[in-house]
């Protein structure tokens, strides 16, 4: 029967099958985690430390636009300003902080990964963690992946900050709103709710890039040209499946 | 005591090993010969449960390798130490680390025990100097070497060598030659050459595997290789001729 299904249909079941096989083997690894502890703090370092300049670059110039394009669409005087403060923050919480930081870590610590992964896999570096005894999936999948869960969310309260300041300041200096009025109204018609929808949807997040990259790096096939190949599709899939996550998450929890 | 059993290895359509069957007795250092292609590393990569034959069975110490859980397997593999044919040194670490890597993973030797090993281990293949340096800053050869010394970190029972001597000038490789050698005869080690070199070979081997056309084509002592009258694989040892030196 699986003879004739179109490829179309059939690669993609294939590849869900071996991703889950990799997380299964993944979750196998991680009572040995003691072992590779020195591995996660190093993950942590790279994926969470190094990344925090740009991510909160990122964060304040969409902090910065969105105040100014809210004052623009509120083009009617009668609305109080301190709305536009209701508007950019829980926009930087529920949607913008996690994203922003999700498409920078996409391209930088996903593709990352996947080429690490890849050229030690096409130079034959994986078979010698096994050959050695070594569960290479503990080693070299579980801290990054944890790196990536423990990390995202650090980076999202940062990209937050960064984002509903640089608003904030933007608003004033630019003369489209006070900053007082911007808490005021922010502070009106701020819900609890959005900042833990946030931190799970890094968490979300933290997860699918790091484990599609790795997923992509470590079957790499193919030599320097496979790798290449690893590193576009781990970017270019970890952006895909952020925006599905996204959505899907929206839909069960607002 | 390792057994490799009829096995057989296709990748897509191109079948790769045929039927092929080879025991290893304790202690014997034996070479897989083979032209390029014929299968001589996919053969070493089953031997440590890398790759999955298609049929057949590899048994090493009497275990079927592959019927058992891969926590066994793990067990099993830290009996062997792996020169891989591309040396697979980790491009992250220095050579020293790299060295180190197996002793810190799998001994619970402190900082200074590794350190003389380490140091001990490099100067066997004659690069008592590079500790410091990363893979990509060393030669071919010199990649190859370090990586020996990380495979015979753990003083492993078991060592498999894939070209241990390709790429090197002839006095390196007799200096590899000459701690195979060694290793064997020390340590009793049970060694497995995969090379193309017929000097090295009868330098080194108790026994060679010729493998041709994914089939093991002829296996025997050296005294028999010489006497042999097959003509494939005379064919294959005189064309290495001007390297035996006559
Ligand atoms: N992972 C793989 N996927 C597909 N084909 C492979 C794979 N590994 C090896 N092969 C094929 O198997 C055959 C034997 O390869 P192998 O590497 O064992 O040759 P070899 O005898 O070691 O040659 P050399 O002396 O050049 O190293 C080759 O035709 C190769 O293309
Ligand atoms: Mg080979």
């Amino acid at each position: 029967m699986l003879r004739n299904t179109p490829a179309f249909i059939l690669n993609p079941l294939q590849a869900l099958g071996r991703y889950s096989q990799l997380l299964f083997h993944a979750f196998g690894a991680i009572p040995e985690f003691g072992t590779y502890r020195k591995n996660l703090w190093e993950q942590m370092v790279r994926i969470g430390v190094e990344s925090l300049p740009i991510v909160m670059m990122a964060a304040a110039f969409s902090g910065a636009v969105t105040t100014v394009q809210t004052s623009y669409q509120l083009v009617f005087p009668l609305i109080p300003k301190g709305i536009i403060g209701a508007i950019v923050v829980p926009s930087m919480i529920l949607e913008l902080g996690a994203v922003v930081t999700g498409f920078i870590l996409a391209g930088r610590v996903g593709a990352r990964i996947a080429a690490e992964l890849g050229t030690m896999r096409v130079t034959e570096q994986i078979d010698a963690l096994e050959a050695m005894g070594l569960n290479s999936i503990g080693y070299l999948i579980v801290p990054r992946v944890v790196a990536g869960i423990v990390m995202f969310p650090v980076l999202y309260v940062a990209a937050c900050f960064v984002g509903i300041g640089g608003g904030m300041l933007v608003g004033d200096l630019g003369g489209f709103v006070p900053i007082g009025e911007f808490v005021d109204g922010a502070r009106e018609f701020f819900q609890p709710f959005d900042p833990l929808f946030g931190v799970i949807k890094s968490l979300v997040f933290g997860f699918t890039i790091t484990s599609i990259s790795c997923f992509k790096g470590y079957y790499t096939k193919g030599g320097a040209e496979g790798v290449g190949r690893a590193t576009t599709q781990a970017a270019v899939a970890s952006c895909v499946f952020l925006l599905l996550a996204d959505l899907v998450l929206a839909v069960i929890l607002l | 005591m390792i057994s490799v059993q009829q096995i057989n290895k296709s990748f897509g359509q191109k079948h790769v090993l045929k039927d092929v069957s080879l025991d290893i007795p304790e202690g014997e250092t034996l070479a897989i010969i083979g032209r390029s292609g014929s299968g001589k590393s996919v053969l070493m990569k089953h031997i440590i449960g890398l790759m999955q034959p298609d049929s057949g069975r590899v048994f090493v110490d009497g275990v079927n390798i592959n019927d058992i859980s891969y926590a066994e397997l793990r067990r099993v593999r830290q009996h062997f130490g792996v020169l891989f044919q591309g040396g697979a040194l980790f491009d992250s670490m220095n050579s020293f680390e790299n060295v180190a890597f197996p002793l810190r993973t799998f001994t619970s030797m402190n900082e200074s025990e590794v350190r003389n090993v380490v140091q001990e281990c490099l100067s066997m293949v004659e690069l008592e100097d590079v500790g410091l340096k990363m893979p990509s800053e060393l030669s071919g050869g010199m990649q190859k070497r370090v990586a020996l010394a990380r495979a015979v970190a753990l003083r492993p029972r078991y060592i498999l060598y894939d070209e241990p001597t390709s790429g090197l000038d002839p006095e390196t490789s007799n200096t590899i030659d000459e701690l195979i050698k060694n290793l064997a005869n020390q340590l009793n080690v049970t060694s497995i050459v995969v090379t193309h070199d017929m000097h090295s070979v009868l330098n080194i081997a108790d026994r060679a595997a010729f493998i041709y056309e994914g089939r093991m084509h002829w296996t025997g002592t050296m005294d028999e290789l010489h006497k042999s009258k097959d003509e494939i694989l005379t064919a294959f040892v005189t064309a290495n001729e001007y390297k035996i030196g006559v």
